[in-house]
């Protein structure tokens, strides 16, 4: 199958006033498959906002993608006119943003909001948009579509804040929902909630999408496939259970096992230290030879220190990029 | 073994909006009984709106519940006027969730900490400062850095800064109200085994506020699972787990993410 959205040798670049350059993604590449739950790992500082930005072109504009391709539906998205990336974003891939409680207009009534993302998209008049952001707002809330539409922000739960930015998102009907950490800011049950509502919405309507979170926890019953990012580089990446129930390269190994399990065996194990990554989390603005995470690996050889590992295929679709593993 | 903190039958309303001449009130904490040990870890796990937050701030003696009786170190704190509750609430400091939020951003580490102090009117200017260096040292911050600004530090290191704040008083109770979710995992792991090893060296009695309940499991002797401002359920770590009781337990249960192996759990989730 083709894949719907290519991202090729990626590179994005901050500068700071003082004329440093903090390279947030290094050569990132992957594709995502039409229908498919792509789920990104990684901690802050990791480049995970970087690559929602750069997907949708949003970068702030010290934000410079210096080098890669991204091809959506087989059409160049870096190179797209702004006219036609207007015409992409929103309406074709749309982002689900972090906070709700921020992203959404105080002052506005729901069923507005909504309706604002179609005006903006699509040539419909007043009666029709009316009708779709009904819709829309139907397969979210079911019977209390109606109340909600006509509610403000402050008047909904977290959840349900949450499930508006979900509706804007899918108000044009696009193909890929990119969601930038969607669920940190709920407990546990809405969280779960909003899972199970990806899901759905992935069957219902074929959706594409790309999680981004830093809690493995969430991917593991969602995500197809996981990406693990560390230094702006996708250190591994394979089907969720592969990666997550027993993962290879020596970072996501120690992401995971800083992770508390719940079904702890004995009493001696609680309370017990949990085992943590050593050393610093990696300084982006000076580009060194090596693999990034070389400082920090339990497991480093003389290798890595010179060369960078390119990703290996352990399976048809899982790859790590570790000199561990010979190519 | 001694009792640190004892509430009993704790009720806290708040007046949830007026119409005409009859008052409607929303019952925050609706009975709340539950005590800690010293040196022991109370964990507190519930949805958001269960009441935690309220319960927290109450035991800090920032807020008067209506009813009910809160035993501190031997005094009913809650039957307390106003005085003599200052003089308790030094022993009793939170940290909280977001650091980027709680720390000022115009002081610099070394003030951050001292500042308790200085309000307290606790020693003079010199052994502020040592003391306040001597714990940033003591929770992992360099002294190299003690003159930088919160902004200046990662998101663990700001966290680690708030613990300092909250010890530099020698307070007996530390509550940490979701201290540790805003964090990364392999920074969460880090935070919570300094947790760890400064209430065994120090003998701390931590009441844990969270909503994650593998972290409650690994760091507490008990949990308490609070639902509708009440407590539903309260025991041992390992027998909560084992088996819950209470509906809104194995709801809490089946929520929390987990991808390690599927083994040991109760059946149904």
């Amino acid at each position: 199958m083709r894949p719907l959205l290519q991202v090729q040798d990626l590179h994005v670049a901050y500068r700071s006033r003082t004329g440093e350059v903090c390279h947030a993604l290094a050569g990132l590449s992957f594709d995502l498959g039409p229908g498919e739950i792509l789920g990104v790992l990684g901690e802050s500082g990791s480049g995970k906002s970087t690559l929602a930005a750069s997907l949708l072109r949003l970068l702030p504009p010290n934000g410079i993608i210096t080098g890669g391709r991204i091809l959506f539906e087989g059409q160049d998205v870096l190179h797209a006119r702004p006219r036609e990336m207007e015409k992409l974003r929103g309406r074709r891939i749309s982002l689900i943003f972090q906070e709700p409680s921020v992203a959404l207009h105080p002052a506005m009534r729901v069923r507005d909001q909504v309706e604002e993302v179609l005006r903006a998209h699509e040539p419909l008049d007043f009666a029709a948009r009316r009708n779709r952001t009904r819709q829309v707002l139907a397969t979210l809330f079911s019977a209390e579509a109606d109340r909600i539409a006509n509610s403000y922000p402050h008047q909904l739960s977290g959840g349900q804040r949450q499930r508006v930015l979900v509706a804007q998102a899918i108000a044009c009907g696009p193909s890929v929902v990119l969601a930038d950490e969607p669920t940190a800011s709920l407990d546990p049950t809405t969280q779960q909630e909003i899972l199970t509502l990806f899901r759905t919405l992935r069957q219902a309507l074929g959706l594409s999408m790309v999680l981004i979170t830093h809690n493995p926890g969430l991917l593991a019953r969602l995500a197809d496939r996981v990406l693990v990012l560390y230094a702006g580089r996708a250190v591994e990446v394979g089907p969720a259970e592969n990666v997550l129930a027993s993962p290879q390269h020596p970072y996501t190994r120690a992401l995971l096992q800083c992770v508390p399990p719940l079904d702890q065996k004995s009493q001696a194990s609680r309370k017990a230290m949990l085992p943590v990554i050593s050393g610093e989390s990696p300084n982006l603005s000076v580009l060194v030879r090596g693999c990034p995470f070389e400082p920090r690996c339990p497991e480093k050889m003389e290798v890595c220190k010179s060369c960078d590992p390119a990703a290996v295929p352990l399976s048809e679709a899982h790859t790590v990029s570790c000199f561990k593993f010979p190519g | 073994m001694q009792l640190l903190l004892n509430v009993e039958n704790l009720v806290k309303r708040y007046a949830a909006g007026q119409s005409f001449g009859s008052r409607e009130f929303l019952a925050a904490l609706d009975g709340v009984s539950l005590s800690i040990q010293t040196a022991t870890t109370l964990a507190l796990v519930g949805e958001s709106g269960s009441g935690k937050s309220t319960l927290a701030l109450c035991v800090a003696c920032l807020e008067r519940p209506t009813s009910g009786s809160m035993w501190f170190d031997g005094r009913d704190v809650a039957a307390l006027g106003e005085k003599q509750q200052r003089a308790v609430r030094p022993q009793i400091q939170l940290v909280f969730q977001d650091p980027a939020n709680s720390l000022n951003s115009r002081l610099t580490a070394l003030e951050i900490v001292a500042e308790p102090l200085i309000i307290q009117r606790r020693f003079d200017k010199q052994t502020r400062s040592k003391r306040a260096c001597a714990l940033l040292e003591r929770v992992g911050i360099p002294a190299k850095k003690a003159g930088s600004r919160p902004d200046e530090f990662s998101g663990g290191q700001r966290q680690r800064l708030a613990i300092a704040r909250a010890l530099v008083l020698e307070p007996k109770l530390l509550i940490l109200d979701e201290a540790l979710s805003a964090l990364d995992c392999s920074v969460q792991a880090q935070i919570a085994n300094l947790l760890l090893e400064l209430q065994a060296s120090l003998r701390l009695t931590y009441l844990f506020i969270t909503h994650d309940f593998a972290m409650a499991a690994h760091l507490a002797d008990e949990i308490a699972v609070m639902d509708h401002g009440r407590i539903v359920e309260l025991g041992a770590a390992e027998k909560l787990l084992r088996s819950p009781e209470h509906e809104a337990t194995r709801c809490l249960l089946a929520a929390t993410p987990r991808f390690h192996g599927a083994a040991n759990l109760p059946e149904g989730l």
